[in-house]
């Protein structure tokens, strides 16, 4: 295609493609430090193209292809082609993935040990794990945590962070040295901006960690702490993994194996000070 | 391998000797991992694959694509097996087609080979017993559509298209392998009564019945996509089975010209054959993919949209049924 | 009714996690998994050493599981919903 560019983020590869430079310029800078796919061969390709050869200059929409594509997909207008690159690697993630069955969860590290929080999107697991990352934390990711059926363990997908609308501004006041990707106001998801992950999340993106604790966080409530049943955390955590019924036995063995060996706990909370302090109690309780 | 691949004969060239990926670049193997992909072979690549040197990477996605092959066959073998004990009370014999068939034979074509809805093929004398039958255990219909429902009943070769409310999976029921309206009407009892018994009682087509049918499913029925696919299954099929008997079974449905056409092309494709004619044009649709998965030639593809509505329809219905499609978008 | 064999997945064809009370099972035939209450699990364990009877299995149940609570009416629901799920079959 006519720009390109490619990028490994954790243990996954992905080329994408585009009939503009702009989303490329930007991928190019939000990821420069970055390394390369395994070998120069991605896992996934990403293709954000024009329709018909005109909508490339006049109302230029970005339709979004790949590997993987769902139907509905609509496009884009290309002040918003950030956008379309990240929901488009992310489609590959959840329409493509095998290696690792994928939690939609976001994940954070301490002495080698996995924090795994998942929820409804507005529960607050990108919050957390960002502020989390303030506190020292190792930051793995804030939208798909990869466990290794092999080995039980989690591995980082340390994509750029997605913030929307309010929290924008206060993961800019938690994290002000943070490079930030453009603002792009009114998209179909509200206000959204691309945070860089820190510079130690990227350089130890290939450092796995067992995981020790799973938590159901909810934002807006009186602070509350209570554990959660096996069988209600499977279920919920086949809900919460897009692959979960593509793999088959692997699939089955690694999420009974995680419930077995992780407690999980549901966490109310009315904002993101006690939410950590009620993540710390937890951790050190462990 | 400096060029940029533009076009899938280096996939066909892969499937067919797989040698021939030896000291591809990392371009390369990008290009056919994408193509493979986009023209939904990856699974069948991952077998035929297996075992040469490659690149770690590429190892780990042609596994990927193994495993996730190995999923796939199992789901459309508990598909048909749920289909069977729907059915088990229907006297009529239930003929798998097509991947499901390759798969539960264990055949060649079945090896990696992406499956999606179930077909099968009942006498059309049962339909509404096998109808009435799915409908009771838990299929649905997909679309609601009345015209949809009038246009697939009167004119096309099967039901319309039933999902089941758990697992989520479709199942096309046909009578014959074409539809009614186009230009030729196969043997559908001589298919039927030709065909084999699987252990669980379940059937396929005879292996010549099952050639026939890939090459009247693809150059009598439709505008070629998936046509890299369709043709790996004709080689397989030839390779398991041999041609003996092809030639008179092809002339007692009337589809010579299409399996002849199949042979051809499938020796130019995978094997040293050289196209003449309208073959070659046959050839770049079938071969219009780049190394990034997109579809490219627009206007042979156009041609083959047309002409795969003109073999379905006769044109003034065809007219018909593009106008009320047009309407109501 | 009670004269109809049923027929279960053999030993090897289940995966089986015992949550708390309910039970996940994955199905290898199908790849589907699952989630079970008792006398559910239960029924499928008796099935997986052979095809067996209505009552039959409300004995085995009782002598095995101390499972000898329950009616050939509710047996006989328990049973039609595996049916339904692709767990077990009328042999």
């Amino acid at each position: 295609m006519r720009y390109a560019f490619s990028v490994r983020i954790g243990p996954i590869g992905f080329r994408i493609g585009s009939d503009w430079r702009a989303p490329i310029a930007e991928l190019q800078s939000l990821y420069r430090d970055y390394p390369k796919p395994h070998d120069g061969v991605p896992d996934f390709t990403v293709r954000l193209f024009a329709r018909r050869p005109w909508r490339r200059l006049i109302r230029p929409s970005v339709e979004i292809g790949g590997d993987y594509m769902l139907p509905e997909a609509a496009p884009l207008p290309l002040r918003q082609g950030l956008l379309a690159a990240e929901m488009a690697m992310n489609l590959q993630m959840a329409l493509g993935a095998r290696r690792y069955l994928l939690l939609h969860a976001s994940a954070v590290e301490r002495d080698g040990r996995a924090l795994l929080m998942t929820g409804i999107s507005g529960a607050g697991k990108s919050t957390l794990a960002t502020l989390l990352a303030v506190k020292g934390w190792r930051f793995m990711g804030d939208e798909f945590a990869l466990l290794d059926p092999a080995t039980g363990l989690i591995h980082a997908f340390p994509r750029l962070i997605s913030l929307k609308n309010e929290a924008i501004a206060a993961a800019e006041a938690a994290w002000p040295t943070a490079r930030m990707g453009p603002l792009m106001p009114a998209t179909p998801k509200g206000d959204i901006r691309h945070m860089v992950p820190d510079a130690r999340a990227i350089a130890a993106m290939d450092v796995p960690a067992t995981p020790a604790l799973l938590v159901f966080p909810r934002y807006g409530f009186e602070a509350e702490t209570r554990p959660v049943p096996p069988a209600e955390a499977f279920v919920r955590m086949t809900q919460a993994s897009t692959n979960y019924v593509a793999l088959g036995e692997a699939g089955f063995r690694s999420l009974t194996g995680l419930i077995a060996d992780v407690p999980s706990v549901a966490i109310d909370y009315p904002d993101g000070a006690s939410a950590i302090e009620q993540v710390e109690a937890l951790w050190s309780a462990l | 391998m400096v060029r940029p691949v533009n076009d899938a004969h280096i996939l066909a060239r892969a499937l067919a000797d797989p040698a021939s990926i030896v000291g591809l670049d990392w371009d390369g193997w990008t290009a056919l991992l994408t193509m493979a992909r986009a023209e939904q072979l990856i699974g069948t690549l991952a077998m035929r694959l297996d075992g040469l040197p490659m690149p770690d990477s590429v190892k780990a996605i042609l596994a990927d694509a193994r495993a996730a092959a190995e999923h796939g066959r199992r789901a459309a073998l508990w598909e048909a097996e749920m289909a069977r004990r729907a059915l088990s009370a229907v006297d009529c014999p239930v003929i798998l087609l097509k991947g499901t068939a390759f798969v539960a034979a264990g055949l060649s074509a079945g090896q990696g080979r992406s499956i999606g809805d179930l077909d099968i093929l009942v006498p059309r004398v049962s339909l509404d017993a096998v109808e009435a039958a799915l409908l009771a255990a838990g299929w649905e219909w997909v679309k609601p559509d009345p015209y949809d429902d009038v246009y697939y009943r009167r004119w096309m070769h099967e039901l319309p298209p039933l999902i089941h409310r758990d697992r989520d999976r479709m199942i096309d029921v046909h009578h014959t392998i074409l539809p009614l309206t186009a230009r030729i009407t196969p043997d559908a009892a001589a298919l039927i009564d030709g065909s084999m018994a699987l252990e669980n009682g379940l059937r396929t087509l005879s292996p010549n019945g099952m050639l026939v049918h890939a090459a009247a499913h693809l150059f009598a029925d439709g505008d070629l996509a998936g046509g890299l696919r369709n043709l790996w299954d004709i080689r397989c099929l030839v390779d398991d089975f041999g041609m003996d008997g092809l030639d008179a079974e092809a002339q007692s449905h009337g589809l010579c010209q299409e399996v002849g056409r199949s042979l051809r092309v499938i020796d130019a494709l995978f094997g040293n054959g050289k196209p003449t004619g309208i073959d070659r044009f046959y050839i770049r649709r079938i071969t219009a993919r780049d190394g990034w998965g997109r579809p490219t030639r627009p206007l042979t593809r156009l041609a083959f949209y047309v002409r795969s509505h003109w073999l379905r329809m006769p044109p003034a219905m065809l007219a018909r049924h593009l106008w009320t499609k047009w309407r109501k978008a | 009714m009670s004269g109809t064999i049923f027929r279960g997945p053999l030993d090897g064809g289940l995966l089986i996690a015992p949550l708390d009370e309910f039970t996940a099972v994955y199905h290898r035939a199908s790849g589907i998994t699952h989630l079970l209450t008792e006398p559910a699990p239960q029924i499928l364990a008796v099935l997986g050493e052979g095809a067996s009877s209505l009552d039959v299995l409300l004995e085995r149940l009782g002598r095995d599981y101390d499972l000898d609570d329950g009616t050939p009416e509710a047996l006989a629901a328990r049973l039609e919903e595996l049916v339904e799920a692709g767990l077990i079959e009328r042999a």
